[in-house]
């Protein structure tokens, strides 16, 4: 079966007159139809911008040179028309983002915003459908008041339903593929297990992929089926979730949950910024990249 | 519990209402000091006003008797108790340059000024607004250069040198529009609102309305272009800083349309700082008219304001000042007003503050 993501080493590099700055160093990794996998590594290590690009929007950046192949759904992201990549982009892929009240428009009504979302799907959706639609999807997000939530500006509600709302909207249009940017980092520990476990049971309802990105190892332990660990922009070690959190074997993996805050007090331990198991091939728990 | 006080109740909890109350009220403050302020600056400038209205000819009686009648020889504070009675009641006493009463010369020349800043400004919206969504919509490539390049152009030069090299381009090489005036001597039209361009249509003489349109478009460009410059520069400015906030990247991870992005989502969060600058320069174009009013011999109340200044003539001077500042007063309240409206969380907060 193929899958529904494949990225085949793919690199970045940011460029300008003067410099040359590698930060992706071809990175490879895929989603089934329905999975649920996490890219994790710290700030900086390329995470973030892997989502960009898999969303067709650093492929805009004049200064950005991006090598490798993203396939999605049988066709190549990186060798798309604009058009083209723009055409998926809310449809068959949505994202979550860091913060929910920032992200949502201050000036416009949730109601306003959601309907722009609808219509990405279906251009032509009547009011009344829209309406129809958004209370319902609204309500699979336990919004207690849809009709109150859709007047409402973003900074009328709280984080914990603009997250909901968010949530909402990214899977509105049955996308096959959801990014999820650290969802929820903005908000506090109680309500981001709330709204992901919310989340959890939507995406597993409607056999939505997800790549989950982040730094909180405690969250994709209970989330994902599969873990990425990217470092300096390199794989450095992948596999299920339970045989890579029951034996991390990169020592960089070992640094990342030792480095996991406990309440007997532990740090970062000690590691040499480079070393030759750091750009040895990445550590395979099975499966393939 | 009285049913009428319900309703009043209900008036004053709306935020935009109490915005307005609050802007009234510090504008009548703001309008004392005003009144303040010009009566004493024209109580300063040297020169005896009741001897310069009867000319060196006039006997020392003569002269006498006028400043007792223009209370000139009582404490300024006296004088100015006068002057505010007077204005209460309607009277802005008589122009020593015009001979008649200042609210006569006004009610006269406000208007020309007020169509003129007008179409200047409808203009300075009309494009300057565009021109900043373009540069930042296409920001670091050429349309932002060229507008860039525009924008720089308009504002570092003033606009009576406008008004000379547009008028020298369009009204001498190129004969497109008048040179000079409101409307050609040949039309009659009854003055109704004194908008030149409104009466003809009352007039319902469309051969006049064009006229007199054609005659507007030379002053009202030269008037506008160094605030289209500036508009487009501060929206572009702010639209640049709102494309890096995270519901814009939100908005193109969902795929929305680029050009409405812009338009819609980039513009509008971005268009509230940008109007309260917007609303300064437009109010900012009642002075600046004066040299285009002056270029193109229309008869205004800046050019009015300059006469009276050179002469001294007292009543006349702190009048046109007086109209000139309530006239700022109501665009910044308007102004207030339409950033309320725009921003909901003004809109909707419950304390008015901001």
């Amino acid at each position: 079966m193929t899958p529904l993501l494949a990225i085949n080493s793919l690199t970045l590099a940011f460029k300008n007159l003067f410099q040359h700055t590698p930060v992706l160093h071809g990175i490879s990794l895929s989603i089934a139809k329905g999975e649920k996998v996490a890219l994790v590594g710290e700030s900086g290590s390329g995470k973030s911008v892997t989502a960009r690009i898999i969303l067709g929007l650093l492929q805009e950046t004049a200064t950005a040179e991006i090598g490798g192949e993203v396939w999605f759904e049988g066709r190549d992201i990186n060798a798309m028309r604009k058009a083209e990549r723009a055409a998926l982009r809310g449809t068959d892929m949505s994202m979550i983002f860091q913060d929910p009240t920032s992200s949502l428009n201050p000036t416009y009504t949730i109601r306003s915003q959601f309907v722009e979302v609808l219509r990405r799907r279906t251009a032509d959706l009547s009011r009344g459908d829209c309406d129809e639609r958004m209370i319902s999807l609204l309500e699979e997000v336990r919004i207690p008041d849809p009709l109150r939530v859709l007047e409402a500006y973003p900074f009328q509600l709280s984080g914990g339903m603009n997250q909901r709302v968010m949530i909402a909207m990214a899977l509105a249009n049955r996308p096959k593929l959801l990014l999820a940017d650290e969802p929820g980092t903005a908000l506090d520990v109680s309500v981001q297990a709330q709204t992901l476990s919310l989340m959890h049971h939507l995406v597993d309802n409607h056999q939505t992929a997800v790549l989950f990105i982040s730094h909180n190892l405690g969250v994709m332990r209970e989330f994902a089926d599969r873990v990425y660990v990217i470092y300096r922009g390199r794989i450095v070690e992948y596999g299920s979730t339970g045989s890579l959190f029951a034996g991390p074997l990169h020592p960089y993996t070992q640094a990342l949950m030792a480095a996991v805050p406990r309440i007997t007090g532990s740090g970062l331990p000690d590691l040499p910024e480079i070393s030759d198991t750091f750009l040895a091939p990445p550590v395979s728990h099975g499966g393939t990249l | 519990m009285r049913p009428g006080s319900f309703l009043g109740q209900h008036i004053l909890n709306s935020p935009l209402i109490r915005l307005l109350l609050q802007r009234l009220g510090i504008s009548f403050i703001v309008l004392i000091g005003v009144s303040m302020l010009i009566f004493v600056i024209a109580r300063v400038i040297p020169g005896d006003p009741a001897r310069i209205a009867l000319g060196p000819n006039a006997a020392p009686e003569q002269v006498a008797s006028l400043r007792a009648a223009m209370h000139l020889d009582d404490p300024i504070v006296v004088q100015y108790g006068f002057f505010v009675l007077d204005v209460t009641r309607g009277d802005l006493g008589k122009s020593l340059y015009t001979n008649r009463p200042v609210t006569v010369d006004i009610v006269q020349f406000l208007p020309a000024t007020l169509e003129l800043v007008f179409a200047a400004g409808i203009i300075m919206v009309g494009l300057g607004l565009p021109l900043g969504i373009l540069a930042a919509r296409y920001h670091g490539r050429w349309p932002d250069n060229a507008v860039r390049i525009f924008a720089l152009l308009t504002v570092s030069a003033p606009s009576f040198v406008w008004a000379v090299i547009l008028m020298l381009l369009f009204a001498f090489y190129l004969p497109l529009f008048p040179i000079a005036g409101r409307i050609s001597d040949i039309y009659e039209i009854d003055r109704v609102t004194g908008f030149m361009t409104i009466d003809t249509l009352i007039a319902g003489n469309l051969v006049a309305f064009q006229d007199a349109f054609s005659h507007l478009v030379l002053p009202a460009v030269a008037l506008s272009l160094s605030g289209i410059g500036q508009a487009a520069r501060l929206t572009r400015a702010n639209m640049v800083e709102t494309y890096e906030k995270p519901f814009i990247e939100m908005a193109q991870a969902y795929g929305f349309f680029p050009s409405r992005i812009a338009r819609i989502y980039v513009f509008k969060p971005s268009l509230i700082p940008s109007l309260t600058i917007i609303g300064l320069d437009f109010a900012a174009m009642l002075g600046n008219a004066f040299l285009v009013e002056a270029v193109f011999a229309w008869p205004g109340l800046s050019r009015y304001g300059v006469a009276v200044i050179l002469r001294k003539d007292l009543n006349a001077i702190m009048g046109t000042v007086l109209v000139i500042a309530i006239t700022f007063l109501i665009v910044n309240i308007l102004v207030d007003l339409l950033i309320a409206f725009l921003n909901p969380r003004i809109r909707y907060s419950t304390r008015v503050d901001a």
